[in-house]
């Protein structure tokens, strides 16, 4: 399962395992820190599903087998709320949905073989996107992908079970701010993604951001974040369709 | 097989199968670049709004003042290129300080 970053495509004779050094240390950093970062959130999530009264095995199944954070909250979330399993579940895929857009922005970065693509898939989240897309060239992009993947996996699943596991000693979550460490890890990766956006891009943003709050009250969970894909209206550029 | 493991087995299938979308698709349809430009746009604008719900919302509700002041927090750490953990800690230790002082 670790070591299937070969891929030796016909133009480069190299091998293609991915080292550390394919990245500047710049990289490896903001990776080392987002790793960081995910364990509190992992550790909060872990926390909130068993302060909100399932058993430890469901969050720490639902993060080897969905990883989704984003998904993995809400799903949680209409769990303890009461919502049914099948409600559950459609939330978390009307989120994941996005997965599929970020999984085409990487699909070049995962390698050839079909098992690492595989299981490379199953690695695809809004961080490793998010690192990828910042990369200059396809070798640094494979390396971003692959080592965040892996690293992101690792810690995600172990802090959810550190977090679970805890979960019943610290109570109420709410009274630790946990609840803020998600929403604010997504500022902490898109900030500099719209720092370096062009204005269209920066208008889609706000305008869906805009959209997406003001349904939330009166759509079904999932769907505000969906609706906000109508932001790219905004960008004054034609849509080429089929942008979910 | 009870209910909730089904709602895990249910959700980790499909989205598996979403993330397949990108490896089964690639090099079978070429994509146009805009088309890849607006593939990362709509990403960004997804993670935006995917932020501004979770930060102000809760369900169908507002979630009291704490939490986006918190992520607000947050946001300016990360202005700063504050690192990633300092960011998280920042607005949830905001949160908690905010929700202690009695603040929804």
């Amino acid at each position: 399962m670790r070591s299937t970053q070969r891929t030796g495509g016909p133009i480069e004779r190299t091998p293609g395992l991915v080292r550390f050094s394919d990245l500047p240390p710049d990289v490896l950093r903001d990776i080392a820190l987002v790793l960081l970062a995910d364990l509190v959130v992992g550790v909060s999530f872990g926390a909130i599903a068993v302060a909100g009264g399932l058993p430890v095995w469901l969050p720490v199944t639902m993060s080897l087998l969905v990883y989704a954070g984003s998904a993995q909250f809400s799903a949680v979330a209409v769990l303890t709320s009461g919502g049914g399993a099948a409600a559950a579940a459609a939330t978390g895929l009307l989120l994941n949905t996005r997965t599929a857009a970020f999984s085409l922005a990487v699909a070049d970065s995962l390698g050839r073989s079909w098992a690492a693509r595989l299981v490379g898939a199953h690695l695809v989240t809004d961080e490793t996107a998010a690192f990828v897309l910042a990369q200059p060239d396809p070798r640094r992009r494979k390396a971003a992908f692959w080592i965040s993947g892996i690293g992101l996996f690792v810690a995600w699943n172990v802090s959810v079970l550190a977090g679970a596991l805890a979960g019943s000693a610290l109570g109420d979550t709410a009274r630790f701010g946990l609840d803020a460490a998600f929403p604010a890890v997504l500022v902490a990766l898109v900030l500099p993604v719209l720092r370096d956006a062009d204005g269209g891009a920066r208008r889609a943003a706000a305008v869906g951001a805009v959209l997406a709050v003001a349904a939330a009250p009166v759509l079904p969970a999932g769907l505000p974040v969906l609706l906000a894909l109508l932001g790219l209206l905004a960008t004054g550029r034609r849509p080429a369709g089929g942008a979910a | 097989m009870n209910a909730p493991l089904v709602c895990v087995l249910a959700l980790a299938a499909g989205t598996y199968v979403f993330r397949l979308a990108g490896p089964l698709l690639q090099g079978r349809v070429e994509l146009p670049a805009r088309t890849q430009e607006l593939l990362a746009v709509g990403a960004t604008v997804i993670l935006v709004a995917l932020l501004a719900t979770g930060a102000f919302t809760e369900g169908h509700d507002f979630a009291g003042w704490s939490r986006p002041a918190g992520v607000l927090v947050g946001a300016a750490l990360a202005w700063r290129r504050a690192p990633f953990v300092l960011v998280v800690l920042g607005a949830a230790g905001a949160t908690a300080l905010l929700r202690l002082a009695g603040l929804p």
